[in-house]
């Protein structure tokens, strides 16, 4: 399983945000992205998601075989919105989510109890804080198997100890052959991981 | 797929969800109707359909804009989109779009009999009426649904999805209306128009969520 970005460009409104930005990860390989507030992170994320078109460039999987032929079936994707509903409790967020992906991984308890959400499953999502809201969001990745996660500051609104446990999230997804892609201002304790420094108007 | 049918129902009947707030509408204008013409019984039963169909119409328009709306807000929008190699996102729309008139609509047509009773109608046309709404509205929702694609970006988009809609639906509200006097008119054809009106409703299942679609895929930012 391969990741493979070329010369990729990407603009938002007609402004070019970055350009000819290319990266190629093997499997357990993490690239993390940092750089300055509109330096075009979120908008690369996006990009490779395959959400927005590409300005220039391309991004593939290779070896992806039948489940994940293309990079929107093969990716988690994690933005700043948590993409659950405050009506529905978290059991029954993930339970859909879990559902309409396909490709069941964890269940939604063993999931919950990775996140220490363990016992919380049964709440409205509305009545979570914040830092539990991110933390059910995240649980999100483990219900479905997909081999490329793209994360958009994941550890937003999270504590340290929720920082180190999703942390160890990662580290075991990339132990597992998984691809990870972070956007992110904070350390995110990956050792070893590519890094990508974006800058204002490259 | 079914699970995202499913959860849109419960949203729809859970707290502020809005299911309720089409049925308030509905029954807000039909009761106020009879007092705006008059205590003319036979006038009342002559524009019974019509009134039902328009107020039913507009009724459907109202909670469109939160199809699409809500899941953008809370980013659930871009997982279903990125998900369309597995979901044809046509059928995420289609799926959507069933959710939503079951959770918003069908209660309109329950309720339609009832109210047919205050505007005087025979228990014929009260059965044709509401026949014709079951059939009818769903066409209208998967135009809606098009609508509300293509204002989902915009904060208060409601309004104009109901401008934009509203000339699509004319068609479905002639056939609806025109079906419903046939029943009980006699020299007028029920069936013709009635057959009409289930082509019209086949035809947008197909054209409304394929627009839609298109539309979601480039309205992502």
């Amino acid at each position: 399983m391969r990741l493979i970005a070329e010369n990729l460009g990407g603009e938002r409104g007609g402004e070019t945000v970055f350009s000819n930005i290319g990266f190629a990860l093997e499997k357990s390989e993490a690239l993390i992205v940092t750089g300055p507030n509109g330096a075009g992170k979120s908008t690369l994320l996006r990009v490779v998601a395959g959400l927005l078109p590409a300005a220039g460039g391309k991004v593939l999987v290779e070896g992806g075989g039948e489940a994940f032929p293309t990079v929107a079936s093969a990716s988690h994707y994690l933005g700043h919105l948590n993409a659950m509903k405050t009506a529905l409790s978290v059991e029954e967020n993930l339970g859909f989510w879990r559902a309409f992906q396909g490709e069941p991984a964890l269940s939604v308890e063993e999931a919950l109890e990775k996140v220490a959400l363990g016992g919380l499953g049964h709440l409205p999502l509305g009545y979570l804080s914040t830092g539990q809201r991110r933390r059910a969001s995240i649980a999100k990745l483990l219900v479905s198997r997909r081999p490329v996660w793209l994360l958009d500051e994941p550890t937003a609104g999270l504590d340290k100890a929720s920082e180190e446990r999703f942390a160890g999230l990662m580290r075991g997804h990339l132990q597992d052959g998984g691809i990870v892609v972070a956007a992110t201002h904070l350390p995110l304790g990956i050792e070893g991981a590519k890094a990508l420094q974006m800058a204002v108007g490259l | 797929m079914w699970s995202l049918f499913l959860r849109d129902i419960r949203l729809s009947i859970r707290a502020g969800g809005g299911a309720l707030i089409g049925v308030i509408f509905f029954l807000a204008v039909i009761v106020t109707i009879p007092f705006g013409v008059g205590p003319d019984l036979n006038l009342l039963s002559r524009i019974g359909p019509a009134i039902l169909w328009i107020a039913a119409l507009l009724a459907c328009l109202l909670g469109l804009d939160r199809l699409f709306q809500a899941d953008r807000e809370d980013g659930s929008l871009d997982l279903l989109v990125l998900n369309s190699d597995r979901h044809i996102l046509a059928l995420t729309v289609l799926m959507k779009c069933l959710a939503h008139w079951t959770g918003s609509v069908l209660p309109l047509v329950v309720a339609a009999p009832l109210l047919g009773l205050f505007m005087n109608m025979e228990p014929l046309g009260i059965g044709a009426t509401a026949l014709t709404l079951l059939i009818g509205t769903p066409a209208i929702t998967f135009i809606g649904a098009a609508g509300a694609a293509v204002a989902v970006a915009l904060p208060r988009g409601g309004l104009l999805i109901s401008v934009l809609v509203l000339p699509l639906t004319i068609p479905v509200l002639i056939f609806g209306v025109s079906a419903s006097y046939g029943a009980v008119a006699n020299p007028a054809p029920f069936l013709q128009p009635f057959l009409i009106l289930a082509a019209l409703t086949l035809f947008l299942a197909v054209l409304g969520p394929l627009a839609a679609a298109l539309a979601l895929r480039h309205g992502t930012d």
